[in-house]
């Protein structure tokens, strides 16, 4: 199974970033191989309007099966999330990537 | 004659001042009102009218043809706004960012985009007493103010011919909306607060009236709050204060009901009178 | 570090005098981020020192390179704003009315147009009378907030905050219920909605909790003048509840706001006496609701 995570660093201890549209990274853990992957997203600061679907988007190439995130995403983000088959769960603005992984292991994530 | 009443920040009585202006010219002249705070247009909580007619109003978004879109990703690249986007094997448009240039539309290799209609808000209009009252309001979402403008006052001018005085109350602030509410103005009314906010709001919009080279003159609400600034820094701009509304609480009362307010205070009236005097001195001139 | 967001749906509320106040009591402990750019007036109370000061930029317009230009007006036919018009014989663009579509540079036959990103105002970072630092911007003149400048103006107070291990970032956030004030509540931890018991009021309360329901964050809620109309008070009051809303606290219909406005007091250092007491105490319920949710 395949996790991302919108997040503000690169690494196990960087904190999540509650932002959706405009999270500066995107961490994806492969479960299978044991890997963590880093998609720079930071592209997005210089962007007025649309940084939600712009960002999910990315998550589309991405594709993973399960996104961890702080906040729910805004309408337009929303509607391209959808053409996703994946799981969303929020929740996990104070988390670090790592203890949000735990904490979605343990149900303790709201699904979105 | 076209006037505009704007303010350099919202809160400072634009609203009760507009409405107010508007009935109480009523009474005498042929005057319509319109509402161009089409984001939050809530005049019509204090103008009691009858419904007399009411239109959708439309801007216009590329639709995606997928039967003959060849997927090569041309007008992704091309927008601007992140409106359209490629998905897998689909484009998306997201019509809330959408400007409407037309660049992916008429620039599509395949001619998968073709522009179509749809709808952004409705106008109303309203019979209230003698007066006329428009309002348009931008559906959920929508973030484009400035088409739905626009289109208002396109139907403001083609409606009412120019024995009409025509009162437009603008969105606050000193954005594009604001700007073009007030583009096509013959005179602007700028209504502030005698406090530093007001000052210093109004000092932002009085210098978006200097680049526009609009005409304007200031109106002070709630009058005896605050200090002198605003009232000594129009003297040494040499800017007319036409008017200066009272401060009390029985208007924020009047108000919180959506009640007018110049019917319960003579003092508001009199200062609408020399407003309304002035603008009719220049409406002479101006003919 | 926690983040908290005042917001109000429409002006005039007394949203940036309450902010402001938080900002006093709050005092070396946060950092102040003023994202209600459009109107930008909190500095006036918080007195702040300028420490550093960049042009921000934001947008494009058009811009025509006159020496190679054919003028052939093919960019004035594809425009759809009248931005593009011919001015003494010159095709020019009106930059006041170019959305920055990009559409002309697209079609120039000789491409002699390029879309040159716009200064659209300036950001500050600065010391303020509070002990504290503040994140602020100015816009010109018709020049539009956008949620990136938002998002800008809430980076730096979080980074501040952070590097400094500040408790909190107070954002006097954006009026209205657009790309701006989705980028205010964006990432926040908590909401206070500002008020006044008006017929707009509760209505205006009602869109702007739309949005922040969406984000599923938790909210207070402060009403302003709430002696001026006990009916619109109650119907308040009855949303408040349906929705878990937190009410903090009524402040009465009190003239304090402007008299110290008028000498660039904030309310907490103006009154000592009811209003300060009852802002005082709804700092304390934020404060307290915020550690409780971190246990």
């Amino acid at each position: 199974m395949k996790i991302a995570f919108t997040a503000k660093g690169t690494g196990w201890d960087s904190p999540i970033d509650p932002r959706l549209g405009r999270t500066e990274y995107i961490l994806l853990y492969d479960e299978d191989k044991d890997e963590l992957s880093v998609t720079d997203n930071r592209e997005i600061e210089g962007v007025a309007h649309g940084a939600g679907p712009k960002t999910a988007q990315l998550l589309f190439d991405i594709n993973p099966d399960v996104l961890i995130t702080g906040n729910g995403p805004g309408d337009n983000a929303a509607v391209v999330l959808k053409q996703i088959p994946m799981k969303i769960y929020v929740g996990a603005g104070e988390l670090t990537v790592k203890t949000a992984l735990e904490a979605y292991k343990n149900n303790e994530l709201k699904e979105f | 004659m076209k006037l505009t009443i704007a303010s350099g920040k919202g809160g400072t009585g634009k609203t009760t001042f507009s409405t107010n202006l508007a009935m109480y010219l009523a009474e005498q002249y042929k005057v319509v009102l319109t509402d161009l705070d089409v984001e939050e247009p809530n005049s019509g909580l204090f103008v009691h009218g009858r419904q007399t007619h009411q239109q959708d109003m439309f801007k216009m978004i590329p639709e995606w043809d997928k039967n003959v879109c060849t997927l090569c990703g041309n007008c992704q690249q091309l927008c601007s706004y992140h409106a359209v986007m490629k998905l897998g094997s689909q484009v998306m448009v997201f019509p809330e960012l959408c400007h409407g240039c037309y660049a992916c539309s008429e620039l599509c290799p395949a001619h998968a985009l073709p522009m179509h209609q749809i709808k952004m808000g409705e106008l109303r209009q309203y019979r209230a007493g003698n007066l006329d009252f428009i309002d348009s309001r931008l559906d959920v979402g929508q973030e484009q103010a400035v088409p739905l403008i626009a289109q208002t006052l396109d139907y403001v001018e083609r409606n009412f011919d120019t024995a009409y005085l025509k009162l437009y109350d603008a969105p606050p602030g000193t954005t594009c909306p604001v700007i073009k509410a007030t583009q096509d103005a013959d005179l602007v009314i700028l209504i502030t607060e005698p406090t530093p906010f007001g000052l210093h709001d109004l000092k932002l919009a009085i210098e978006t009236m200097r680049e526009l080279e609009k005409d304007f003159v200031v109106v002070v609400n709630r009058f005896g709050i605050g200090n002198d600034d605003v009232l000594r820094y129009c003297e040494k701009e040499g800017i007319i204060v036409l008017a200066k509304l009272p401060n009390d609480r029985h208007i924020a009362e009047l108000y919180s009901r959506g009640e007018l307010v110049y019917p319960h205070i003579p003092e508001f009236a009199e200062q609408l009178r020399l407003i309304g005097d002035f603008i009719m001195s220049q409406q002479g001139m101006q003919s | 570090m926690k983040e908290i967001v005042v917001i109000s749906g429409k002006g005039g509320t007394g949203k940036t005098s309450i902010t402001a106040s938080f900002a006093m009591l709050g005092g070396k402990d946060i950092v102040v981020a003023d994202c209600d750019v459009d109107a930008a007036d909190m500095h006036l109370l918080m007195k702040p020192n300028v420490k550093t000061e960049e042009d921000f930029y934001s947008g494009n317009a058009a811009v025509i390179d006159r020496a190679k230009c054919l003028n052939c007006g093919k960019c004035a036919s594809v425009c759809r704003f009248d931005a593009i018009n011919l001015i003494e014989y010159l095709y020019s663009v009106s930059a006041l009315n170019c959305e920055g579509c990009g559409y002309c540079a697209r079609v120039c036959p000789v491409k002699v147009i390029s879309m040159v990103e716009q200064n659209v105002g300036k950001l500050y970072i600065s010391a303020t009378k509070a002990d504290n630092m503040m994140v602020h911007a100015r816009l010109l003149s018709g020049a539009d907030n956008s949620g990136k400048l938002v998002a800008r103006v809430k980076k730096e107070a979080k980074q501040i905050a952070q590097e400094t291990g500040k408790g909190f970032v107070i954002v006097d956030g954006s009026p209205g219920i657009g790309c701006p004030v989705i980028s205010s509540l964006s990432g926040a931890d908590f909401v206070v909605l500002v008020t006044e018991p008006t017929v707009s009021g509760l209505h205006d309360l009602k869109r702007v909790y739309e949005l922040v329901n969406r984000f599923q964050i938790s909210a207070g809620c402060i009403i302003n003048k709430a002696d001026i109309n006990q009916d619109v008070v109650n119907h308040i009051e009855i949303y408040l509840r349906e929705n878990n809303i937190v009410h903090l606290t009524d402040l009465p219909y009190d003239e304090s706001f402007t008299s110290a406005m008028t000498i660039g007091q904030t309310i907490v250092e103006y009154d000592h006496d009811k209003l300060a007491d009852l802002l005082t105490v709804s700092w304390n319920k934020i404060k307290q609701i915020l550690s409780k949710e971190q246990q």
